[in-house]
């Protein structure tokens, strides 16, 4: 059972919490399961055909039994229901220092882009004791992002981003398996994550160093792609200022308000005019198919780069 | 003339049968069709099986496997579990025990079973000649835009097999409605039979939904209509509610009529009435209502909301206590009883462990903070295989064993009979215990090659498999040496003390020769004729 | 000389019978409202997240015959209301008249849609055969285009089946298979058409109007 020990190893922040919850559970339903199997052997051989054990009086239906073996399962199911609720929570909502690593699927493989504007294929190198946010969407059809060490999993949608955090607690090389059907090779979508300490992670940054970060490369992006024509103070076209625009309330012209997340700036870029921003008037093309998955995600960085550099200088 | 054709009936002609209108007869069909897709989807299983016995996954190629585990799911979802109990079991004895006739609509009832053949010989034959290769959930924008395999003539097949089951739910309800006898009132139907009438709900309230959904996938894949293609602007969740929506009450279609014919067994057998006999009746009703809430907690993980998730989640809890209610009152019932045991009751006891371990490992994926690490392992497959096999086809086994001799008058070999069941627990636990380890290890679910540390578990569940293959072929043999060597049943060679049992083994084609009286459930007393 | 009604094996009298077929009937429309209810839910997933779009492409349909479409089917819906009536009252004439009249408004109606659908093809909205259209909405344009061509596709389907169903009954009518005793076939192929009509009445504000107030 060594494999066993090795597979189950719990490296995450979130795996402890998640343990407990699990072997209570097993604890509980065992201890239905062992009493209601107990109950069903115990009374198959004391009143099997032919015993001498008293069989009088016994009514074919009772109330107070009835009710409090509906009550009690209920109470129960409800109590777990309760601690199950705040662990959940928790494993869905990222911490606010998290740092953000942008991943894309694809048949059938996986794709990172760190902040720095390191990329790597099937492997993710992340630091210990840091809290992770991954930021993921897929370019054909639906994955799964799947961390067993870390009792992680969350879908990877074509058209839309999808989140999961976690901080890692052990170092080492952990599996990472595609957990959604996505064809062919869907067996072999997998990878490894490989926690190391802040400093080897500091190196291993820098032996992997990029052309530029990923917002210096969203930057490029932003002005090849002639965003800053017109997303610029002194553009002569009217459009609106993007400078410390990411996770700011944005006032749409039907009189609705968004954040401004990454998911608002997806569609932004996407589908421009879908939702208009007041005072202004539908004029942007649509970029739909002009930039990759990747490319999207490092404009966005690029965005909301220009709010993270606002922050350091206060 | 009509001599000559009750002659022709009762040799029992090809075309007699073809053209039946009796509910007993077109029960024995279904079976015939069952067993049939049954044993295709087992052939899958043990393909699936002996390929996982090492890591490479050698005996198949991916692309084989993917259609194999595809064809297992399609066939045995819609052409064997969902129809198992309710039109073999049910068919026969529905009107039986709510002294009927027949159905309230007997044509429909035969051409319910050819949809249902028709469905089934065009589904099976496009997974044979061509394969698909999504799994038998259909996912988009897979299913839709990047899979290039047959997956329109395989939606075709499970669309007409789709009215099949409506139609047969429509009969089934109207039956219970329009032809219960005189005295019958509801809180004196058998249990099977209200299960059966939760089951008729469940399929035409639920059917519809997935036969649409499955339309649109067709459509989708035709036109490009782009409803559930994100590159199209469309929803690739909004196709995961639609297909949920029908696909978790369809687990209810599954395990409702199991909890019937287990309600009807135990009895039996302890010689004693079933244990809270109402509550039994509500917990159908209630396990029917909410079942159709759940449906959200197979997208835990799929990016559905977190509030969401948090209220599908208790409303699965919620359901959970029904099914809670009927093992407690099964456990109950055999207290102070005069028990024996053969094979049915083996049956009956197998599937009360079975579906007890199958439903509470539903409970820890019911939380999602379990269910996230969980859901798409192993884990998940075997929870519903407990539910599924060891809940719905132990108890359609011990059904067809209980009621083979008021079926076909003959009785089967009780000692070959008990050893299939005893072997058939064991083989199952085999199979399937060790896949839960291997989903809490984490190796996911459709994978056709695996890492080698999750060897051991693998080739355990597969030397299950082959002990359970072995135990599920077993009862065909003796049964079937049953219709020419077995001893003539009686009427009532349990002593049961269900209507049906009142008329004679098989029952004549008016079913009761003397309309028999109901005193209160399941007390009879025997009219004069 | 009206036919009496046959009472099969299974029933004891004809009042059974007829209840036993009008529930089936009713559980069968429930059937139904549950096949157009995943293109409705399917559109208010769809609409909930492109409620612009779907306005602009509401303003795309014809006003003027999904009105007169309406008008047609409540029509029709009461004419065979009233053949039921003269059928359970054995005028024989008037019954096979109005249910001809309701066979043809259905007609009508689907020669109508037929119209629709190729003033649209001529302006490139049919998804998947022939869809271009300019301006930022497009894709919402043919998202909704794609279920108005699912949704009424579907329903005309429902009245093409409606309109046999009534000719059919017609002729048997004329024939005299039904009478004061006998009307149950005639009562269900009328609940089947008064659910279509009640559908259209769903269809039409969705498709039809949303993008036309204020």
């Amino acid at each position: 059972m060594s494999d066993l020990a090795r597979l189950l190893v719990d490296a995450s922040s979130l795996a402890p919490q998640v343990d407990a919850l699990f072997w209570f559970m097993v604890a509980l339903c065992g201890t239905v399961a062992a009493a209601v199997v107990w109950a069903v052997l115990y009374y198959s051989v004391r009143y099997r055909r032919g015993s001498n054990a008293d069989r009088s009086g016994e009514p074919s239906t009772s109330i107070p039994v009835e009710l409090a073996w509906t009550g009690i399962p209920a109470v129960l199911f409800i109590g777990v229901f309760i601690w199950s609720l705040f662990v959940f929570v928790k494993m869905r909502t990222p911490p606010a220092n998290a740092q953000t690593i942008y991943i894309v699927a694809k048949q059938w493989m996986w794709k990172a882009q760190h902040p720095g504007g390191q990329r790597e294929i099937n492997t993710l190198h992340v630091p210990i004791g840091v809290p992770i946010r991954l930021t993921m969407t897929s370019e054909d059809v639906i994955h799964s992002f799947y961390v067993p060490a870390f009792r992680v999993k969350q879908d990877v949608l074509p058209g839309r981003y999808t989140q999961l955090w976690f901080m890692a607690t052990k170092l080492g090389d952990f599996n990472l398996f595609c957990a959604e059907y996505c064809g062919l090779d869907h067996a072999k979508m997998g990878g490894h994550i490989i926690v190391m300490r802040p400093p080897e992670y500091a190196r291993w940054l820098d032996g992997n160093a990029a052309s530029g970060t990923l917002a210096a490369q969203g930057a490029i992006l932003f002005r090849s792609h002639g965003c800053s024509g017109c997303h610029s103070p002194d553009a002569a076209i009217h459009a609106p200022d993007l400078n410390e625009l990411y996770g700011q309330t944005v006032h749409l012209a039907d009189g609705s308000a968004v954040i401004a997340d990454e998911r608002y700036l997806r569609d932004a870029i996407l589908l421009p005019n879908q939702r208009t921003v007041a005072g202004y008037k539908p004029l942007m093309p649509s970029f739909s198919g002009q930039l990759s998955e990747e490319e999207l995600l490092a404009l966005i960085a690029y965005l909301k780069s220009t709010v993270e550099s606002h922050h350091d200088h206060d | 003339m009509t001599t000559i054709d009750a002659a022709f009936y009762r040799e029992g002609g090809l075309r007699s049968w073809l053209t039946t209108h009796d509910h007993k007869r077109i029960a024995i069909l279904y079976a015939l069709g069952i067993t049939f897709y049954f044993l295709l989807g087992g052939a899958a299983a043990t393909m699936i099986r002996l390929n996982l016995v090492n890591p490479a996954g050698s005996l198949l190629s991916a692309e084989t496997y993917n259609k194999t585990f595809t064809f297992h799911g399609v066939v045995m979802v819609w052409f064997f579990l969902i129809p198992s109990i309710p039109t073999t079991l049910g068919n026969f004895l529905l009107p039986l025990m709510i002294g009927a006739r027949d159905v309230a609509f007997p044509r429909l009832n035969l051409a319910s079973w050819y949809l249902y053949m028709a469905g089934g010989l065009f589904t099976v034959a496009a997974l044979l000649a061509g394969g698909v290769d999504t799994g038998w959930t259909f996912y988009t924008p897979f299913s839709t835009m990047f899979s290039n395999t047959h997956v329109y003539l395989v939606v075709i097949g499970v669309f007409v097999t789709g009215f099949a089951s409506i139609l047969t739910g429509v009969n089934f309800i109207v039956t219970v409605h329009t032809l219960r006898m005189p005295g019958m009132t509801w809180f004196r139907l058998p249990l099977f039979v209200w299960t059966m009438y939760a089951v008729s709900l469940v399929m035409v309230l639920a059917t519809p939904v997935l036969a649409m959904t499955l339309a649109l996938i067709a459509l989708e894949r035709l036109a490009h209509l782009g409803i559930f293609d994100p590159a199209l602007g469309g929803d690739p969740l909004l196709f995961q509610h639609l297909f949920w929506f029908y696909s978790h009450p369809a687990v209810y279609i599954m395990i409702l009529p199991a909890m019937g014919v287990v309600s009807e067994i135990i009895p039996c057998f302890v010689r004693r009435r079933i244990f809270g006999y109402r509550f039994m009746t509500y917990s159908i009703l209630a396990i029917t209502v909410i079942g159709f809430m759940v449906w959200g907690h197979h997208m835990f993980v799929a990016g559905q909301s977190m509030y969401a998730s948090l209220l599908f989640s208790i409303l699965s809890f919620v359901v959970a206590v029904p099914s809670a209610i009927k093992v407690f009152n099964w456990t109950a019932t055999l207290r102070k009883g005069a028990i024996t045991f053969e094979a049915p009751m083996l049956y009956a006891l197998g599937f009360i462990g079975l579906f007890m371990l199958g439903g509470l490992t539903g409970l820890m994926l019911a939380a999602p903070a379990l269910d996230i690490p969980l859901t798409d392992t192993y884990f998940v497959v075997a929870h519903f295989h407990y539910v599924m096999v060891g809940g719905s086809v132990m108890a359609y086994l011990g059904g067809l064993h209980y009621w083979w001799p008021k079926i076909t008058g003959r009785l089967y070999s009780e000692s070959w009979a008990r050893a299939a069941a005893i072997l058939m627990f064991f083989g199952f636990n085999l199979t399937f215990f060790p896949q839960y380890v291997l989903g809490y290890e984490g190796m996911p679910r459709r994978y056709h090659s695996y890492l080698p540390d999750f060897q051991a578990l693998n080739v355990l569940s597969s030397a299950g498999a082959s002990i359970l293959a072995l135990a599920y072929l077993m009862p065909i043999a003796y049964l079937l040496w049953s219709l020419r060597a077995g001893q003539p049943a009686g009427n009532n060679p349990w002593n049961a003390r269900g209507l049906e049992w009142q008329t004679s083994s098989p029952p004549p084609e008016e079913n009761f020769r003397h309309q028999p009286v109901v005193r209160e459930a399941y007390a009879y007393d025997e009219a004069a004729p | 000389m009206t036919a009496a009604a046959q009472v099969a094996d299974q029933y004891d009298d004809a009042g059974q019978q007829r209840y036993a077929a009008t529930l089936g009937m009713w559980v069968f429309l429930a059937t139904e409202i549950l096949f157009f209810g995943v293109l409705f839910a399917s559109y208010a997933a769809l609409r909930f997240q492109y409620d612009q779009g779907f306005a602009v492409a509401s303003r795309h349909t014809d006003m003027l015959l999904g009105t007169l479409e309406t008008g047609v089917l409540l029509t029709s819906s009461s004419l065979i209301a009233l053949a039921v009536r003269a059928v359970r009252l054995n005028e024989r004439r008037s019954a096979v008249t109005l249910m001809a009249a309701t066979a043809a408004l259905g007609l009508t109606f689907l020669v109508m849609h037929g119209f629709e659908y190729y003033k649209e093809y001529t302006e490139h909205l049919i998804p998947g055969i022939d869809f271009s259209q300019p301006g930022v909405h497009a894709h919402a344009v043919e998202l909704f285009f794609c279920l108005y061509y699912c949704i009424t596709g579907f329903h005309s389907l429902h009245v093409a089946i409606g309109v046999v169903v009534i000719s059919t009954l017609a002729v048997r009518v004329a024939r005299g298979s039904f009478g004061p005793h006998r009307y149950t076939f005639p009562e269900l192929a009328a609940l089947y058409w008064h659910l279509v009509d009640i559908i259209w009445i769903f269809v039409f504000p969705l498709l039809y109007l949303i993008g036309r107030g204020g």
